[in-house]
């Protein structure tokens, strides 16, 4: 069967389409940056000696890779203003739900990262002399980086991709110019298309990157 | 272990295989009884009451559409079932064949009809602008100028609000996304269909919010059917003209609106 594609409405969407995927990228690049510094904090607060730092920690990880992050999304641009009485900017909505969802998931591979270091270089760092938050930052913390790079790299993928949720706030990303696109053409195949192309061009790119950097920092 | 893993995935793989088996025995199973009596799938958008939506604590869908479908598949002598659709996914729906007719206070409008084709018309409704009910500085469409407008993606209301001057606009799934929004502060005004966001308010939506201006604009309700299928289209307008002319068409616009169509 062969389909007749409207090149035109194409070639004219794509631009709009792009400054869609524009808005992804930085919504990804944001979240997923402010998900690392959470995910680092929890992640090691998930092996600390202090009872309820572990079990907060542990609880925040629980709740939030246990619901949708749709559901999170909702729940921080329509339920909590509707409880604060204060209304959240859509673009600083979504940003927070994802991150805090992100961070999460980042929290997760940090703690697998940190555990899979021979626990003889906590060892040999207390027995040197250093506290245990020293040993971390200076022994264990940069040996494990370097073995979460593919994880890590995986949740920045996974994040692009599921950006697309906050598209039911209304926020402008990809999907949602698609969507826009669409309920004006009615052109369903080819703008979808069009967006799943763009999607794939910007995780292919990143896993180069991460691909590049697995080489750059391998463990020897 | 391992033992146990292996016996798991294999158990894992059994249920998924014979849950594949169920669903073609099952689908086996459908077919005779559906050649007695032909499935006529309404696609609607549940969240626009009273046109389609669902009763608190009901997963039925009740409202003016959904009676008009059922009334419309009895009169047909069809069995009439309901498929809850996002509103802008609906025409993309009917021209890909996942359902056969369209009801959801669509309105007929001449870039619709390019892609479907319309019963007769069934209801005749309007664009109306919703704003706080503090607000007293949007009289009428003509203030929205450079203002901030909440609407539902795919609909007059949305097309409507793309002709204002310097609009900030923000298209939601939902109409009660969009209302929502404007309860929230994050949109000045809402542009909607009249009835429904009437319903809205006598539904303690008047608590925040109100009604401003003229209505904007006359449009028709229309049934959606595929282009390809014209003895679908046929069939329809001969049902819907009998449901008028015996009286059930009367009687569901008296339940739903408490008077009687205006001819």
């Amino acid at each position: 069967m062969v389909v007749n594609l409207d090149w035109e409405l194409i070639s004219e969407s794509v631009p709009l389409l792009l400054t869609g995927a524009v808005v992804t990228v930085e919504i990804t690049a944001i979240s997923v940056g402010l998900g690392l510094l959470i995910g680092m904090i929890v992640g090691i607060a998930r092996l600390s000696g202090v009872k309820p730092i572990r079990l907060i920690s542990g609880a925040y990880v629980d709740c939030i890779r246990g619901t949708p992050l749709l559901v999170q999304i909702f729940i921080v641009y329509f339920a909590l203003p509707a409880v604060t009485g204060t209304r959240i900017n859509p673009f600083i909505a979504a940003v927070v739900a994802c991150s805090i969802n992100s961070g999460a998931y980042v929290a997760e591979i940090f703690r697998g990262g940190i555990q899979s270091i021979d626990p003889g270089q906590m060892e040999a760092g207390r027995s040197l002399g250093l506290t245990w938050g020293q040993t971390m930052r200076y022994i264990i913390m940069p040996q494990a980086f370097k073995r979460i790079i593919p994880p890590l790299g995986n949740e920045f993928i996974a994040m692009l991709k599921d950006s697309s949720l906050v598209s039911v706030i209304g926020f402008e990303e990809l999907t949602r110019r698609g969507q826009l696109i669409i309920a004006r053409t009615y052109a369903s195949f080819e703008i979808w298309t069009a967006v799943a192309v763009i999607y794939l061009i910007m995780t292919l790119t990143i896993s180069r990157f991460v691909a590049y950097l697995e080489r750059r920092y391998r463990t020897k | 272990m391992r033992k146990i893993v292996c016996a798991l995935m294999a158990l894992f793989m059994l249920g998924a295989l014979s849950g594949c088996g169920q669903e073609t025995k099952k689908a086996a199973d459908k077919k005779p009884a559906a050649k007695e009596t032909k499935v006529l799938r309404f696609g609607t958008n549940a969240a626009f009451a009273p046109f389609e939506f669902q009763k608190k604590g009901s997963k039925d869908y009740s409202g003016f559409d959904m009676d008009l479908a059922r009334a419309l598949g009895k009169q047909m002598g069809m069995k009439v079932e309901i498929v809850n659709t996002p509103f802008d996914g609906l025409i993309p729906a009917l021209n890909a064949g996942t359902v056969d007719a369209a009801i959801s206070g669509m309105t007929i409008t001449d870039s619709r009809k390019q892609q479907v084709n319309f019963c007769t018309p069934y209801y005749k409704s309007g664009l109306i602008v919703m704003v706080k009910k503090d607000n007293n500085n949007i009289k009428s469409i003509k203030d929205l100028e450079g203002k901030k407008i909440a609407v539902q993606i795919g609909t007059t209301g949305a097309t409507q609000a793309h002709k204002v001057k310097g609009a900030k606009i923000t298209e939601f799934n939902n109409n009660p996304e969009a209302c929502l929004e404007l309860k929230n502060g994050g949109a000045d005004a809402v542009i909607g269909d009249l009835p429904v966001e009437q319903y809205y308010l006598k539904q303690g939506g008047d608590k925040d919010a109100k009604l401003v201006g003229d209505t904007l604009s006359a449009e028709d309700y229309g049934i959606a059917i595929a282009k390809k299928n014209t003895d679908l289209l046929e069939k329809m307008n001969k049902a819907l003209a009998e449901l008028k002319k015996n009286g059930e068409y009367d009687k569901l616009y008296k339940q739903w609106f408490g008077a009687a169509p205006k001819k």
